[in-house]
């Protein structure tokens, strides 16, 4: 029994093995494209997408919209997206295979599935504000910037964890 | 000579297909290292799992020190290659928020979309709230777009802050990753384990 649970905590890839495929990744993709990879940017593109299609007068007015709206072009034809919907597939491929696929809400025994999602939810809204006003996530501005040594990549890694660890003490009910 | 895209070595057309490809990659390497459950990447804030820290550095590390070699070999011309902009306090406070999403949510933009592959509807809910975040910050863009655009300082590296070399700054940042990771090691068998 106790073997078999320790088979069990075993499935997920050593961090460094899963950190070094992940550099050689990084350093592919800027020898192929000449950027980095990204994950907020696509979901910006879907944002802009419906709001230009409900509203397409408004989002031409807006500063912000439009910059990512090119005449006779779809929003969602950007690389950025293609790479999202890849990273779907590939989670799923490896969750298929680890035998991890489920659709389950995943939280503390101390906190309601319903609590979770709010503050999940909460945490995206959040989350969404910060990617666009720092210009990217932890993969558009962290890993791509760090790469190349990009001073705001550093500055905004140092922030999204400085202020994780500052704050940790005030959710500890929330995830142990 | 690198990059491939740019230079044209490689026709436009494959550009989706490379896409589509590299986020798989991105996606089955997230999963396959446990990035799609939130509270194994938060772990790393209580002491318990600290695959975050190992997996980010590592990472950043493989990837600055393959660039630079590629780059001194001329392989890939690293000037060409895009560097992350830096305007300072839209980066310093997006960090912030960011770093209150990933606190309440438990994931980043990458992280939810690799676990909505595996079904975490959770990760569902917090993806949902990134386009929610992404609507208000355009709606609001009018009031933002001085602060937004202010403090540039261009595509800085480290090297323009520091004035030292490249391969200065990527030693002393591996030295400190690798203290990092021996001290995490430390805490965490100091830490009470947490099952998820």
């Amino acid at each position: 029994m106790k073997n078999k649970q320790k088979i069990k905590r075993r499935v997920y890839w050593n961090p460094y093995f899963g950190g070094f495929l992940l550099g050689l990744l990084i350093i592919l993709t800027f020898y192929i494209t000449g950027r980095g990879l990204g994950a907020s940017g696509a979901m910006k593109s879907t944002v802009v997408t419906v709001v230009d299609a409900v509203a397409p007068a408004h989002a031409e007015n807006n500063a912000y919209y439009s910059k990512f709206i090119k005449e006779g072009e779809s929003p969602m034809n950007t690389w950025l997206v293609f790479e999202a919907i890849g990273v779907l597939f590939g989670g799923f491929l490896s969750g298929a295979m680890a035998n991890r696929l489920k659709p389950i809400v995943e939280h503390s025994p101390k906190i309601t599935s319903k609590k979770r999602l709010i503050y999940a939810l909460t945490g995206g809204v959040l989350f969404g504000l910060g990617a666009q006003l720092a210009r990217g996530c932890t993969s558009g501005a962290g890993l791509s910037g760090m790469a190349v040594l990009s001073t705001g990549g550093f500055l905004t890694v140092a922030m999204i964890f400085g202020t994780g660890y500052l704050i940790s003490y005030f959710f500890r009910k929330n995830w142990i | 000579m690198g990059p491939l895209i740019p230079n044209g070595l490689i026709p436009i057309e494959w550009n989706f297909v490379i896409a589509l490809l590299i986020g798989l990659a991105f996606g089955y390497i997230m999963e396959a290292s446990g990035f799609s459950s939130s509270r194994k990447i938060i772990g790393v804030f209580y002491g318990y799992d600290f695959a975050v820290i190992k997996l980010f550095f590592t990472t950043a590390i493989v990837s600055a020190i393959g660039l630079y070699y590629m780059d001194y070999l001329g392989w890939v011309d690293i000037s060409q290659l895009y560097v992350h902009p830096t305007y300072l306090w839209p980066a310093i406070v997006g960090g912030v928020f960011m770093g209150l999403g990933f606190m309440f949510g438990g994931y980043c933009p990458g992280t939810s979309l690799c676990a909505i592959g595996i079904g975490k509807i959770d990760a569902l809910a917090f993806a949902v709230g990134i386009m929610i975040g992404v609507f208000i910050f355009s709606e609001s863009f009018g009031l933002l777009e001085p602060f937004f655009n202010g403090s540039n300082y261009g595509h800085i590296t480290m090297m323009d802050t520091f004035g030292i070399s490249p391969y200065w700054i990527i030693l002393i940042f591996t030295v400190i990753a690798v203290i990092v990771f021996y001290f995490s090691d430390f805490i965490r068998k100091r830490v009470k384990k947490v099952f998820y």
